[in-house]
């Protein structure tokens, strides 16, 4: 594995990914999870809990965006076009989700639709994000770096499978956020919710595992043949340490240890993924090495990036401090 | 059934349409990020309650308008590749790299702080609450910069050479950023920004100021207001000449489409102020046209020649009439601006700012003409660079994705749906926040509604809270 200039961008653009994926993840399960939360007040400790955060949370899907443009300009051109419906969907239910969260504050009368709107955009934003997974492993038809397949391509069982993974998965983050965050009659039902979301992420991550390698022989060389085998072995094995924390936390009334370790899933899950896809951007058709931007590019926006994202880190981790602690529903009132 | 609908048309309404919508909220948000932070500097230095209270009012407005820009802003980022696909993979190594420093220098920057400026004043204390308000207000002009930088480039791209494939290829990155046009559309666009803010913010304060004049907070705002209108509008008008001398140096296509000349004038160009643009016949009708005046203030010169749009090859010719129309509304607003501008520093002169009952109308007439007079710009400019995505060098309908016209046109409808929907909403909750006095003895707290982010209050969520509110501001 050669360390080189567009290997380092495979990387950050990764984390960019992964940095969304759970950031963005636990407050848009915290929609997923709205019609298990009737009473009002509930919602709007559940919103308070991401209102200083969410923002920051979804930049980093610009950043994974923005920075594929720049750095891989082909897979940007290519995977975006053939994954054109369920992006434009996902961009829509983001969209609503993110107006809905402000916008229920400002009526009384409206609210409810407002709440709808907020559950909607974001359970069919988690579903598309996991639909465009699903169809990124399966693979994606290229011919002279262009997209050449048709605009249902992406629509197989096995992206609805990996569509409802996502959801459930952060439907879990959701509730261990919300059992992180809040106290009382809501924690004791999102500890629920988050033990029965967890069983069923737990389950889809087996059914995709077991699934993929028998999609593509190179997933299944990576996965089953020697001498790969023994560190992709490790994943797994992570991930029955992450699932016994997970239930061992809930059991014991532990309030970080389950976010902790579902966040552990996500990591791991992404990993797995990387695993499978290296040293392809695009699984079949385009390695990283091939999809690269000139090496001007990549220079450029390196320099800045090396800086600012440690920097970033540090103020996105000041900013959580801040806002440290559970939710007091009454503090406000006084 | 073919309507002539094409991908590339309906790929075009499509980015129009929603790069309209998104440009109206950082249009607005970077002028009141700024003049939170003003706000709440004076508050801070004075401790004159009437400044803390104007923050927390426009704090309200500017947390919905923000929102509704970021959501808009990630439609924005993945658009490229749906629809422009050919064109992100060829100039995607030149435009993203600056777009991925817009992201990495002030959209982090500005959520990250968002969330204390908005919430966190009780958590962190003024000092640093003032420096996250002052962040939020940079973030928004560093943004601002980085997302001019790549438009200029666009449309006069330097600092590149093309590949065997035809990609673009950086070579000098100082060249690309600080391309020949952008220092102009940056100061243009940024005092734009401004100017809408301010005319906003005069808007609500005369509005308020019409129904109760010893409103100390309207006063404050509609003060503030029209200092801004009177200082800013002859520096915008200013910068607003200096960028058409740029274009018609750069883009004279452009220049002959926004002035409506189809003819070349070698013994100097006319003014036109009206005609109706006669693509078929390539002319102007109905012209109403002051004489030299077109030369004199292109060009400073009463006899120097004008190139018309029959110097240009047919097939470069950007169109006419959506350029010569959006620029007249957009110097129109502008001179309009620049009049309820000197007319209150008469009104100040004679002091009766506070009291004069029709320049508060005025003023409010003029609210919404800063997102008028920027979407009128942005059309002039944009529109006036067709038939190209990067200037000279890369054609409209070469750039876009290979994706089928019905898939298109339905993510269109989809997207007018949501977009009227949404936005629709969002402008009756900013009526709503607008409609509220801003007064001081607002002890209505309880009424509302839910708390943000542990304890602190968002705005009002009214309905009934409204009228009563109003009542007390009397």
């Amino acid at each position: 594995m050669a360390i080189d200039l567009p290997t380092v961008w495979a990387g950050i653009i990764a984390f960019a990914v992964l940095a969304y994926v759970v950031l963005d993840g636990f407050d848009l399960g915290v929609g997923i999870l709205f019609p298990f939360f009737p009473e009002r007040h509930d919602r709007d400790v559940m919103t308070n809990s991401i209102a200083p955060v969410w923002d920051g949370n979804e930049t980093w899907l610009v950043l994974g965006g923005g920075g594929l443009m720049a750095v891989f300009p082909v897979v940007y051109a290519t995977v975006l076009p053939a994954l054109y419906m369920p992006i434009i969907l996902m961009l829509l239910a983001l969209v609503f989700r993110g107006v809905a969260f402000e916008f229920r504050h400002r009526t009384i009368r409206g609210s409810i639709w407002w709440d709808v709107g907020f559950w909607l955009g974001s359970t069919i934003a988690a579903f598309c994000q996991g639909i465009a997974l699903g169809a990124l492993v399966q693979g994606i038809t290229i011919v002279d770096n262009a997209y050449a397949g048709d605009w249902w391509e992406w629509l197989t069982p096995f992206s609805l499978v990996t569509g409802c993974a996502v959801t459930v998965g952060y439907a879990l983050l959701g509730a261990t956020w919300l059992n992180l965050k809040t106290a009382g009659e809501l924690q004791a039902t999102a500890r629920r919710l988050a033990m029965i979301s967890g069983a069923a992420t737990v389950v889809l991550i087996g059914v995709v595992s077991l699934w993929s390698p028998f999609i593509d022989a190179v997933y299944f060389e990576r996965w089953f043949q020697w001498p790969t085998a023994f560190f992709s072995a490790f994943v797994p094995m992570l991930l029955a340490v992450c699932v016994f924390a997970l239930w061992h936390g809930l059991t014991t009334d532990k309030h970080l240890q389950p976010f902790l370790a579902a966040l552990g899933l996500f990591v791991l899950s992404f990993v797995g993924v990387g695993i499978s896809f290296y040293p392809y951007m695009v699984p079949g058709a385009l390695t990283i090495a091939e999809a690269a931007a000139p090496e001007s590019s990549m220079v450029f926006l390196l320099v800045g990036a090396s800086v600012l994202i440690p920097v970033i880190l540090i103020y996105t981790g000041y900013a959580y401090w801040v806002f440290r602690g559970k939710i007091d529903p009454e503090e406000g009132y006084h | 059934m073919d309507f002539g609908l094409t991908a590339e048309l309906l790929a075009r309404i499509q980015f129009a349409f929603t790069i309209s919508f998104h440009f109206i909220f950082p249009a607005f948000s970077i002028g009141t990020a700024s003049y939170l932070a003003v706000l709440n500097g004076l508050w801070l230095w004075k401790r004159d309650p009437a400044y803390l209270k104007l923050f927390e009012y426009w704090k309200t407005i500017f947390a919905v308008t923000f929102g509704m820009g970021v959501v808009s802003g990630i439609v924005m980022s993945y658009q490229f590749g749906t629809n422009w696909s050919v064109f992100s993979q060829r100039a995607g190594a030149v435009i993203g790299p600056l777009m991925g420093y817009e992201v990495l220098t002030a959209f982090f920057l500005e959520a990250g702080f968002l969330g204390i400026a908005l919430f966190g004043r009780k958590r962190v204390g003024d000092t640093l609450h003032m420096v996250a308000v002052a962040v939020v207000a940079i973030g928004t002009l560093i943004s601002a910069t980085w997302i001019i930088s790549v438009n200029s480039w666009m449309h006069t791209p330097q600092g590149f050479s093309i590949d065997g494939s035809g990609n673009f290829v950086p070579e000098d990155w100082w060249a690309i950023v600080f391309n020949p046009s952008f220092p102009y559309r940056l100061v243009h666009t940024v005092l734009a920004a401004f100017l809408t803010t301010a005319f906003a913010v005069g808007a609500v304060g005369a509005w308020h100021l019409l129904r109760d004049r010893s409103n100390r907070q309207a006063q404050i705002m509609f003060s503030m207001a029209m200092w801004m209108a009177a200082i800013v509008t002859p520096l915008q008008i200013f910068a607003g000449d200096q960028h058409g001398l740029n274009t018609l140096e750069y883009q004279p296509a452009k220049i002959a489409a926004m002035e409506g000349h189809y003819e070349g004038h070698p013994e100097g160009a006319p003014l036109i102020l009206f005609g109706i643009p006669n693509e078929a016949e390539q002319r102007m009708d109905y012209a109403v046209q002051i004489p030299k005046l077109g030369s004199l203030i292109l060009e400073h010169d009463l006899n120097a020649p004008m190139r018309g749009l029959d110097a240009f090859p047919e097939a470069d010719r950007p169109p006419v009439m959506i350029p010569f129309f959006a620029f007249r509304i957009m110097v129109g607003i502008g001179f309009a601006m620049l009049g309820v501008g000197l007319w209150s520093l008469w009104s100040r002169y004679r002091k009766t700012l506070f009291t004069n009952s029709w320049l508060h109308r005025a003023a409010l007439v003029m609210g919404p003409s800063g997102f008028v007079a920027v979407l009128a710009g942005w059309f002039t400019t944009e529109v006036g660079r067709q038939p190209f995505t990067v200037y000279g060098l890369m054609r409209t309908s070469e750039s876009l994705s290979p994706v089928d016209a019905p898939a298109v046109g339905a993510s269109l409808v989809a997207f007018v749906v949501v977009y009227f929907v949404v936005f629709g909403a969002g402008v009756f909750y900013l009526f709503r926040l607008f409609r509220r006095p801003p007064v001081l003895d607002d002890d209505h707290e309880l009424d509302k509604g839910p708390t943000r982010a542990a304890g602190i209050m968002p705005g009002p969520a009214q309905e009934d809270s409204i009228r009563e509110g109003a009542d007390r501001g009397h």
